[in-house]
Formats: structure tokens, sequence, C-alpha cells
């Protein structure tokens, strides 16, 4: 491994054996979609995507050896996204749960 | 070497490298809301109207869309394997994966070309052409509306990202990396590998909708 003023970058070797598992992953979520999981099925296709997204931004986008400042954009980025997900959603969601209020 | 001189507002050219890809992360987290607010309002009517996206989704090609995340994949791993080659300073390593970055971009945005063509000749595009049998048609239409505009700003990040490819390519030509100065690749890389990330979730939310219920 090269010192790189930059945090060490994964090895060739590190980056085949991650490439392996995203193709892998990519197969076992068109496998699943095939499979009746009932409501899982969307819960289950979006935890593979975001497990490979967490591969790809841990070794290929080489968080693993960023320091604080990169780690609070990252972490800023996806709690504003669960923000704009979470207040979203709860709103329409749970629009049909309450039968309407008589008058 | 002027690339590497440092700028007096930083001290070292550990801060100076630093910032750069922080301003980098900066630009990929407001791109997380951009294609965030896409992805709320997809996830909202897909919601409302599940059996008609459904019905839409499954006249997407699952094994061109397969194809393309493979393609896209290899893509990521190559760019990854160019920073390193810049890091250790062997410059054919990185004109080497740098052009093959760039080309199998160029091969995701063929193939994706080709998945449009078919959209069009079977009356898929939203619009006054738009032709879809049963009483779902007019929320299917909807789900192509956000298809191709989803995929569409995909692949305008995809071209951008080409583009910026071949500028590292021209630069490593002239023999502007080395060991110690790379982080114009460091920094397009993140940015090829985010619009990855995009493709990553945009495949199973619009190829794998339903798929179990058959067409």
């Amino acid at each position: 491994m090269s010192a790189s003023p930059h945090g060490s970058h994964p090895t060739a070797r590190t980056c085949l054996v991650i490439y392996a598992a995203l193709i892998v992953l990519t197969g076992m979520t068109i496998l699943a979609a095939f499979i009746d999981l009932g409501s899982l099925s969307t819960p289950v296709a979006l935890s593979i995507a975001g497990l490979k997204a967490a591969l790809v931004g841990w070794f290929f986008m080489n968080l693993r050896a960023e320091r604080g400042l990169t780690w609070v954009y990252a972490i800023a980025g996806l709690l504003w996204l669960a923000i704009l997900y979470g207040l979203t959603l709860s709103d329409y969601v749970t629009r049909g749960w309450l039968s309407p209020l008589a008058g | 070497m002027s690339e590497q001189a440092l700028a007096h507002h930083f001290d070292t050219i550990e801060e100076q490298k630093e910032a750069s890809s922080l301003g980098m992360w900066v630009f990929l987290v407001t791109e997380v809301m951009f294609f965030g607010g896409v992805f709320t309002a997809y996830a909202i009517y897909r919601h409302d109207y599940f059996n008609a996206f459904a019905a839409a989704s499954h006249h997407l090609d699952i094994a061109l869309g397969g194809i393309n995340t493979a393609v896209l994949l290899t893509s990521s791993l190559t760019m990854v394997l160019a920073v390193n080659a810049a890091a250790s300073g062997s410059r054919k390593a990185l004109l080497g994966f740098l052009a093959l970055t760039a080309v199998l971009g160029c091969v995701f945005l063929g193939i994706k070309a080709i998945e449009y063509g078919h959209k069009f000749e079977d009356g898929l595009f939203p619009g006054p052409g738009f032709r879809f049998e049963g009483p779902l048609a007019r929320n299917a239409e909807l789900f192509y509306i956000f298809y191709f505009s989803m995929t569409g700003l995909h692949a305008l990040h995809m071209v951008i990202g080409v583009g910026l490819l071949a500028w590292l390519l021209a630069l490593s030509r002239r023999g502007t990396f080395r060991p110690g100065y790379y982080t114009p690749v460091e920094v397009v890389g993140l940015y090829w590998h985010f619009v990855d990330v995009i493709w990553i979730f945009l495949f199973p939310i619009l190829y794998l909708v339903g798929r179990h219920h058959g067409p």
C-alpha cells in the first residue's frame, strides 16, 4: 500500500472482493423480487440496495479512512433524507388508517 | 509544479487536499437532497397506486436493467483501481483504468438508449402517444413519467461523469498526476461512485415492483 496523504486506499484485492459481493447482491435482489415475500418485498429490496450503497461508500468512496468532517457531511445527508422521508411518509402512509371523523 | 502548489489560505498540502474532497462531499449531500425529493415523490405515488405501478414496471426489461447494473458496478471497480494507480504513480494503469471506466459509462448509456428506444416503440413514453391496456393506464403513465425523469436525471449525471473522465484522461496524458498529487482523480471518483449508488436504488424500485405477481 502506498502511503497516500489522504488515508490509505483499499487494495486491489479488497476492491475485487467488494465488487464480487456487489454483483452477488444484485443477483440476490433480482431473485428476491420473484419470490412472494408479501409486505416484506420492498423492505428486502431496499435493505439489499442499502447494503450495496454502504459497501460502495465504505470501500470505494473510502469513508473507512475518512476523518471527522467528511463523516459529519455524509451523516448530515442521511439525516436530512430521513427527515424528508419520515415526515412526508408518516403523513401519506397513515392517511387511510383512521376512519373519517363524524360531522 | 503549479498543480501541487500550496494555496496561501491553506497551512499544509494535506489540508488543501482535504478541502477539495470535502467540497465534493458537500456537493454530494446537495445531490442526495435533489434525488431524495424525486425518490420521495415516487414513494408516495407508488404507495397510492401500487397495482398500476407494478403493472407498468412489468414492461421494463430486467435483463437489460440487470446487465446495466453490473456494467455500472464494474465501472466503479475500474474507477477505484484508477485512483489506486494514480496513488502508486503508474501512469499506464491510470490511463487504462480511466479509459475503461469511461467506456463502461458509455456502454451503460448505450444500453439505456436501447431501452428508451423500446419504450418509444411500445408507446410507453408519457404523452399523447401513450398506449397502455386496461383501466390502470392513467396511473401507469405516471409510473413512466417517474421512470423517464429519474433514469433521465441519472443518465445526465452519467454524461457529465464521462465528460469528467475525458478531462482526467487529458490531464494524465500530460503527466499532471503523480503520487503526491491526484486530487482530481479522487474527487471525480467520489462523484462516479455516488452516481453508481443512485442507480443501485433506481434499479430495484423501478424494475422490480411486484414482480412475483407475474405480468
